[in-house]
């Protein structure tokens, strides 16, 4: 007995496409907002009402922006933490996920214990930055990569992937006399490529997006990075993006938004390049942490 | 093996035996612990000095000079820092704002991403599904930074949001969202929710896609209707992760992040703005008050962690 389609059924699909609709919209309009008032020219913008189209279409901001020295330091530094942090935090990571995934270890369940407690409680920002100042990584370059070498929510991820390596490569390995440096590096760390673009893709997106170390422990300009430095535009234009009606040409002086939004843009263009390359692996990334949660 | 025939032997020899087989296995992998060595040296350094260094929120730790002498030769205040915190005025508004911006982000951040996943399932069409899917994703992937200028952009008062209030004719005026404290737990509820719920049904869909298909095939046969079969077959397969997911949240209400608060906040908005972790830096970093600070920051801690142990027991216990 066939039925005939409900009727209630191509309301509901209704539904499902208008909610679908809206989360595209909710997502995507900001974005495409941020690239109109971008690439308005600055002064017209001050008058706001800028929706998803420059009125004034003008490249002025990004003329602006990457004549700014400071922004091309900026610039190098976020590249430069990037690519120095990346290779060291995701070599520390997955040495330490392999010896963690050994079941023969002395003291094994002891250490994972000692890693996996620091995701729960940790002593705060105030006695951090102690720690910081008496070890001389304020105000370094340091700062951004040896406090960030070890992730533990990354490692759990390494470890779980690693588990479900064989464990016969070991011991075939040991027999050809290979110690367990040489079948970390040699056996698993090739086995690991796969887990190991997933966490890399991960440590990157963080590196470029970090701002506090550099806003909150480094002073020297040259270690500012893009995203700090936005923070400290951002900081500028504060009081006078949110009051209206102030002077426009106070506004202006200070930091037009266009030049703001430029900025925004640049910082972000980076990640919307990865992203394709990224988004086969945020399943597998979701998924693989949900293991252990 | 070589335990279980030490086991048959005498005693002290057993012990001797187990001795030399723990120092035989030790020495065996002595590589095994040169590999340890830099992920140790970074856990010592970056989350159990701190720890240790929690001490300074029990002394009246002075700035300036080294900072581990000054440490210990420090007048040591006990509980002082901690009752001077709650008789301030500044606690019951710090809780306050703390746990109801929390409880107002659980209130959206919760269901959102479970109606997306929902939706998302019923949409055959490939192109579309995947569009959606990878617009909704990419706020997870941008910086804190950047969201927040983008919602400081849109609610500004000659923004997007103004514009379309103001051209659908809901208001004459500006909302000037970023002055009225009013306005500003929902604010940050609503970034929270923008930046994390297409990601988040990420999980939800795993779930679904564990659903035998036999289940809606039965259920056509008897004729339900979509709605029916989304109502009373997907929706049940997700409480699991919804209720693990929830429990999460509701651990982590003291947990509510530093980035978006500070990002968003400003002058005229503290009195619901400023929570914890904003406190805990201005005080701290800001203003050089290291020992309060630190005393606020460990209250946070400690609450926390007694949160989500309780709440993980009784749940365990309660579910599973």
């Amino acid at each position: 007995m066939r039925q005939a389609p409900h009727w209630d059924d191509f309301i509901f699909k209704g539904i499902v496409y208008l909610i679908l609709l809206a989360v595209f919209c909710v997502t995507f309009l900001p974005f495409l907002n941020i690239l109109a008032i971008s690439l308005n020219d600055a002064t017209d913008s001050v008058r706001g009402g800028i929706s998803f189209w420059p009125r004034q279409f003008s490249l002025q901001s990004y003329e602006t922006v990457l004549g700014d020295s400071q922004i091309w330091s900026a610039l190098r530094v976020t590249i430069a933490r990037t690519v120095v942090g990346v290779p060291l935090s995701l070599f520390t990571i997955t040495m330490l996920a392999y010896v963690l995934s050994r079941k023969d270890i002395i003291g094994g369940k002891t250490l994972t214990f000692i890693f996996l407690f620091t995701m729960y409680f940790s002593g705060g920002l105030i006695p951090y930055y102690m720690v910081l100042k008496s070890l001389g990584l304020l105000d370094t370059f340091w700062v951004f990569i040896i406090p960030n070498l070890v992730n533990v929510f990354y490692m759990i991820i390494v470890r779980t992937f690693i588990n479900e390596l064989p464990h016969e490569l070991e011991e075939s390995a040991k027999i050809d006399g290979a110690n367990d440096l040489q079948i970390f590096l040699k056996v698993y760390l090739p086995l690991c490529l796969p887990v190991l673009a997933t966490v890399g893709m991960f440590l990157a997106i963080d590196q470029w997006n970090a701002w506090f170390d550099s806003y909150a422990f480094t002073s020297s300009m040259e270690l500012k990075t893009l995203q700090a430095k936005l923070v400290q535009i951002l900081n500028q234009a504060d009081t006078s993006q949110m009051t209206s009606g102030a002077n426009a040409s106070i506004r202006q002086a200070i930091s037009p938004q266009s030049i703001r939004m430029a900025i925004t843009i640049i910082a972000t263009l980076p990640i919307l390049l990865v992203y394709p390359l990224v988004q086969r692996f945020f399943a597998e990334g979701m998924t693989l942490g949900s293991v252990k949660m | 093996m070589r335990v279980e025939l030490a086991s048959s032997s005498f005693k002290n020899k057993q012990a001797k035996r187990d001795k030399g087989e723990t120092w035989r296995r030790l020495k065996s992998a002595k590589y095994l612990y040169l590999m340890l060595i830099p992920a140790c040296v970074w856990v010592i350094a970056f989350a159990y000095a701190p720890m240790f260094g929690l001490y300074m929120a029990f002394v009246n730790y002075q700035p300036g000079g080294e900072f581990w002498s000054q440490f210990f030769t420090s007048k040591f205040v006990g509980l002082d820092w901690f009752v001077y915190f709650y008789n301030s005025g500044d606690f019951l508004r710090l809780m306050r704002n703390t746990l109801l911006s929390s409880a107002m982000t659980i209130l959206i951040s919760f269901p959102a991403p479970i109606i997306i996943a929902l939706a998302l399932n019923e949409v055959k069409n490939k192109f579309f599904k995947k569009t959606v899917q990878s617009v909704a994703y990419l706020p997870y992937f941008v910086s804190w930074v950047i969201a927040a200028n983008i919602f400081i952009t849109l609610l500004s008062s000659d923004g997007m949001v103004n514009g379309m209030l103001k051209s659908l004719g809901l208001i004459d005026e500006s909302i000037l969202f970023f002055q009225e404290k009013n306005y500003f737990w929902s604010i940050v509820a609503s970034a929270n929710t923008w930046k994390s719920m297409g990601y988040n049904s990420i999980i939800y869909l795993a779930a679904i896609a564990g659903i035998n298909p036999e289940q809606y095939e039965a259920s056509t046969v008897d004729g339900a209707n979509k709605w029916k079969q989304m109502l009373h077959i997907t929706l049940p397969s997700l409480k699991p992760t919804a209720i693990i997911l929830l429990i999460l949240a509701v651990a982590n209400v003291m947990n509510t992040g530093f980035d978006q608060y500070y990002l968003m906040q400003n002058e005229s908005i503290m009195a619901t703005a400023d929570v914890i972790d904003t406190y805990t830096y201005r005080y701290g970093l800001s203003q050089g008050m290291f020992s309060y600070a630190a005393a606020v920051g460990l209250f946070k801690s400690v609450v926390s962690i007694i949160l989500l142990t309780t709440i993980n027991k009784v749940f365990k216990r309660a579910l599973f």
